[in-house]
């Protein structure tokens, strides 16, 4: 137990620095690290990496509010959740990964923030009520099917920044550091290279570089949301944070007050110089309780001893505002701005109507409209996913479903013996799914685990019809004018050679054509069975047709959708 | 600082004069110099024509040996035996590259890479004859870590001292081939500099030639869009054997994919053959490995010609120094 005022302060910087570097390893950590050895001849990965984002309250309310379940590991949230009930706002100040580097970046010497304009900017403002009207808006979208909270939530928002944009950045970095000195013509030294090389890629770097769709948009709104800090203490902390909104009506009740005893109060104001909640440390004003991150900087700073944390009743009494102080009007007003949202957006050509023929979702993906009502868009999928196929989708699936998971097969196709995109996913947006199951090896997993628990009615990741047999994404189709053997009387079949399902999903077909100098020959010209067909996209990914494949992926035919399907097969023999 | 009349800042002119014509030296002599070095660009190729791999022939031992029946540690031991030895084939430090099939993430059981066991023996057998070096090392077509690891090869081969090389784009150097058709292309460097190289590959079923062999299997050595390499694939077959000269060819046809290669999937399509056929004539080996399992002759395999015609083998494999045996 640390004993003096400051030692305390001391163990929540520990405590800071420690979550972080958790969070940073994690996050570093979801990538198949190229080895099986102890997991059977399975691709998964050995740490919990998603622990961050399964222990989010807020990702957990709004994905209960929207499917009226917890999924698999949520309920780890309650871990931050229930000691918030008791002691307030603690994660905000000794947990949060993106608050540990708002502090960092708030503590940076900053001219808007000198002498009396940082003490006067740390005191309470009434736009810090503003991430309670966020909240409540978002909140009632869940509840009319649409997460959007992972877009402003504070760990989804800090997964998607760095795995899509940050880290593949400090990836190309690294490597452009690493080509220059490999052109040093000498051997120990290129030796020393290899060794650099080596320690990266199991560090930051990961094994090859990724590229991710709108990573510089991406990047540049956590490099914005930071500098923001150089003009208010942890702006978005007090002002747009939703988990912190959570957080704060959590803490409604707690024991954890702050005593103040104006006299022995001097009026210095040094308990303002370092607070990160914005909420009135300083004896006259009330306390806001809504507002504090419990950092204890106040009680370090206080050079009288004037002010404490305590547990139990306020003392002395009405010195504390224990609610948030959001006005009920402008909550009302939000929560109809949230009711409004999806139905807005639900009223323009969405994925039920008018969806992009490319809008392909990863393997196990619920059905669009349950998707939507769990994927809080961290991106911890595209992180992971080993052949970097998956990225954020801008406007594919509408403007609602903006930086939900898309597979471009051009970068990469789907590998069929990884499933790890549904393992790291924390809300079973992407289920769950083994790899015979994705396969469909005849005998195996012929039940979806929602039909598994009678659940079949909810949320399936696949058609009935094709109940057993392979997860399907999508179906290739040629375009005719580009592809080799159909327009250029050439050889190629390379599409064939790369199809991964056994049989082929491609078969070839003897043709005799006639060449641009007017020779007949054969050639063997590749045809899609759209039923063996899973829309892996390794056809459009290997065709040597570069820029416009000659063979492409789009969704129909997908598992997930009952609607979006073109084939009519005999049904499964059972 | 002020210019003004007195001599101490007369002296301070002087100074700033003398600065100002220094950077202004300095500034032209810079831009001189890398005006000079205006050309335009062009990328750095390689020219390699270093064909030492291969060993001189001896006209008392067999040019190609097919074992049957055993595992493929005693069928690789007695192959090498009846060939001469190891050591005829790797000196004591040489830096060694085997090259297997590690294509697919497949496992050992459907075939579609080399036999992990007869990789692991190779390494040995190679260390035994006491290789500096031995790097196993393949440009996967699906993700090289889900290859390498799958394929068994990566634990079998590092188990018994081998350099298991994940294909990276650093370790590519673009080289002149030679070829008729393949010219500039990015080359696994390892093979640019091995003293002796070992090609391992697996006998398969493929669409476009009827089966992969040992000729398809250098495919692995380079990078870059090789996918265009099928429209003219038996010029660019012979194009690679040309420039890879391996110094030994070991045919694994343990368990063959018979059908739906070059990826199978399915074990309905392996056959257990327990077969190896090793030898220093890469045409003969492949033109044997053809007639055996697919029934296909040079009539439907144009590069074993092409290949012959170039001088890198003989086709008709009854005409080469041949030794059958079981073990």
């Amino acid at each position: 137990m640390p004993h003096s005022r400051s030692a305390w302060s001391a163990a929540r910087r520990v405590s800071q620095i420690v979550c972080l570097a958790a969070f940073a390893f994690l996050l570093v950590r979801s990538e198949f690290s190229g080895s099986f050895r102890g997991l059977s001849g399975q691709v998964r990965l050995p740490w919990p990496v998603s622990a961050f984002l399964e222990a989010d309250p807020l990702a957990a309310i709004s994905t209960a509010i929207s499917t009226h379940m917890l999924y698999r590991t949520m309920w780890w949230s309650l871990v931050i959740l229930v000691p918030t009930f008791v002691l307030g706002r603690l994660f905000c100040g000794w947990v949060c990964p993106l608050g540990t580097l708002h502090h960092f970046f708030s503590s940076l010497r900053s001219e808007k923030k000198r002498g009396k304009a940082l003490i006067e900017s740390n005191r309470y403002k009434a736009w810090q009520a503003s991430k309670y009207y966020i909240l409540a808006a978002l909140l009632v979208s869940a509840a009319f099917g649409s997460v959007l909270s992972g877009l402003l939530d504070p760990i989804p928002l800090l997964v998607r920044s760095l795995a899509l944009s940050i880290l593949p950045g400090v990836n190309y970095a690294a490597g452009s550091v690493l080509d220059a000195w490999y052109q040093v013509p000498s051997r120990p030294v290129r030796l020393g290279a290899d060794v650099a090389q080596a320690i990266l890629q199991h560090t930051v770097a990961g094994f090859r570089q990724p590229h991710f769709r709108q990573a510089f948009f991406l990047g540049t709104l956590l490099v914005g949301l930071l500098a923001l800090n150089l003009r208010v203490t942890r702006f978005w902390c007090r002002a747009l944070c939703p988990l912190g909104a959570l957080l704060g009506l959590a803490s409604r009740w707690s024991l954890v007050h702050l005593r103040k005893d104006p006299s022995q109060c001097d009026t210095c104001n040094k308990c303002l110089l370092h607070c990160q909640g914005g909420d009135d440390p300083i004896p006259g004003p009330k306390w806001r309780k809504a507002e504090c991150h419990v950092c204890l900087n106040c009680v370090a700073d206080c050079p009288t001893g004037a002010i404490a944390f305590g547990v139990g009743r306020v003392r002395p009494a009405g010195t504390t505002i224990e609610a948030p102080d959001a006005g009920r009007r402008k909550l009302l007003a939000s929560a109809a701005a949230g009711a409004a949202l999806v139905p807005l957006l639900r009223s323009s050509t969405g994925f039920a109507v008018d969806f992009d023929s490319r809008l392909i979702r990863p393997p196990g993906a619920l059905d669009e409209r349950h998707f939507l009502e769990r994927c809080i868009r961290c991106g911890e999928c595209m992180k992971v996913c080993p052949n970097n196929a998956l990225h954020p989708t801008f406007a594919e699936g509408g403007l609602e479903a903006i930086w939900t998971p898309v597979l471009v097969p051009r970068v990469g196709y789907c590998e069929p013996n990884c499933v790890l995109c549904g393992q790291v996913c924390p809300t079973g947006a992407i289920w769950e799914i083994t790899e015979a199951e994705k396969v469909g090896r005849p005998g195996q997993a012929a039940a979806t685990p929602d039909e598994a628990r009678g659940q079949g009615e909810v949320a399936t990741t696949r058609n009935p019809q094709d109940a057993g047999g392979p997860i399907k994404i999508g179906t290739a189709f040629y375009d005719l004018g580009r592809c080799l053997p159909w327009a250029m009387a050439s050889d190629c079949i390379v599409c064939e050679e790369w199809c991964p399902t056994s049989p082929k999903a491609i078969v070839l077909l003897n043709a005799d054509v006639t060449d641009a100098e007017g020779r007949t020959r054969t050639v063997r010209r590749p045809q899609i069975d759209p039923v063996r067909c899973t829309g892996c996209g390794a056809c459009e990914y290997a065709c040597p047709v570069k820029d416009r494949p000659a063979v492409y992926v789009t969704s129909v035919g997908e598992s997930r959708s009952r609607t979006n399907q073109f084939i009519l097969s005999a049904a499964p023999k059972r | 600082m002020p210019i003004d009349d007195t001599t101490a800042d007369r002296r301070d002119f002087m100074l700033r004069v003398l600065r100002l014509g220094g950077l202004s030296a300095a500034t032209l002599g810079a831009g001189a110099w890398l005006h000079a070095r205006s050309a335009r660009p062009v990328e750095s190729t390689v020219l390699v024509a270093d064909r030492r791999a291969a060993v001189p022939g001896d006209p008392s031992l067999p040019e190609m040996v097919v074992v049957q029946g055993g595992e493929p540690d005693p069928m690789v031991r007695r192959a090498l035996a009846e060939l001469g030895g190891i050591r005829r084939f790797v000196a004591r430090g040489d830096v060694v590259v085997v090259k297997p099939n590690i294509g697919w993430d497949r496992g050992p059981e459907q075939a579609a890479n080399t036999n992990p066991t007869l990789v692991a023996s190779v390494v040995q057998l190679c260390l035994e004859a006491g290789a500096g070096r031995v790097i196993v090392t393949d440009m996967s077509c699906n993700d090289p870590r889900l290859c390498f690891e799958r394929s068994g090869i990566a634990a079998a081969a590092g188990a018994v001292g081998a350099d298991v090389v994940l294909p990276d784009d650093r370790h590519f150097k673009q080289a002149n081939l030679g070829g008729e058709v393949l010219t500039t292309w990015p080359v696994l460097e390892p093979f640019l500099n091995a003293d002796k190289i070992i090609n391992l590959p697996i006998a398969k079923h493929h669409s476009l030639t009827g089966c992969t062999l040992g000729m398809k299997n250098f495919y692995g050595i380079i990078g870059g869009q090789r996918s265009r390499l099928h429209q003219r694939i038996h010029e660019s077959l012979v194009d690679l054997l040309a420039f890879a000269r391996p110094t030994l060819t070991i045919l694994d046809a343990y368990r063959v994919l018979v059908r739906g290669g070059p990826t199978g999937g399915s074990l309905a399509d392996v056959e257990l053959k327990k077969t190896l056929v090793a030898g220093t004539d890469p045409v003969a080996i492949d033109a044997y490995a053809a007639k055996a399992w697919w029934d296909l002759d040079a009539r439907r395999l144009p590069f074993l010609r092409l290949a012959q015609a170039r001088g890198l083998g003989k086709m008709d494999f009854d005409q080469v120094r041949t030794k059958l045996m079981s073990v």
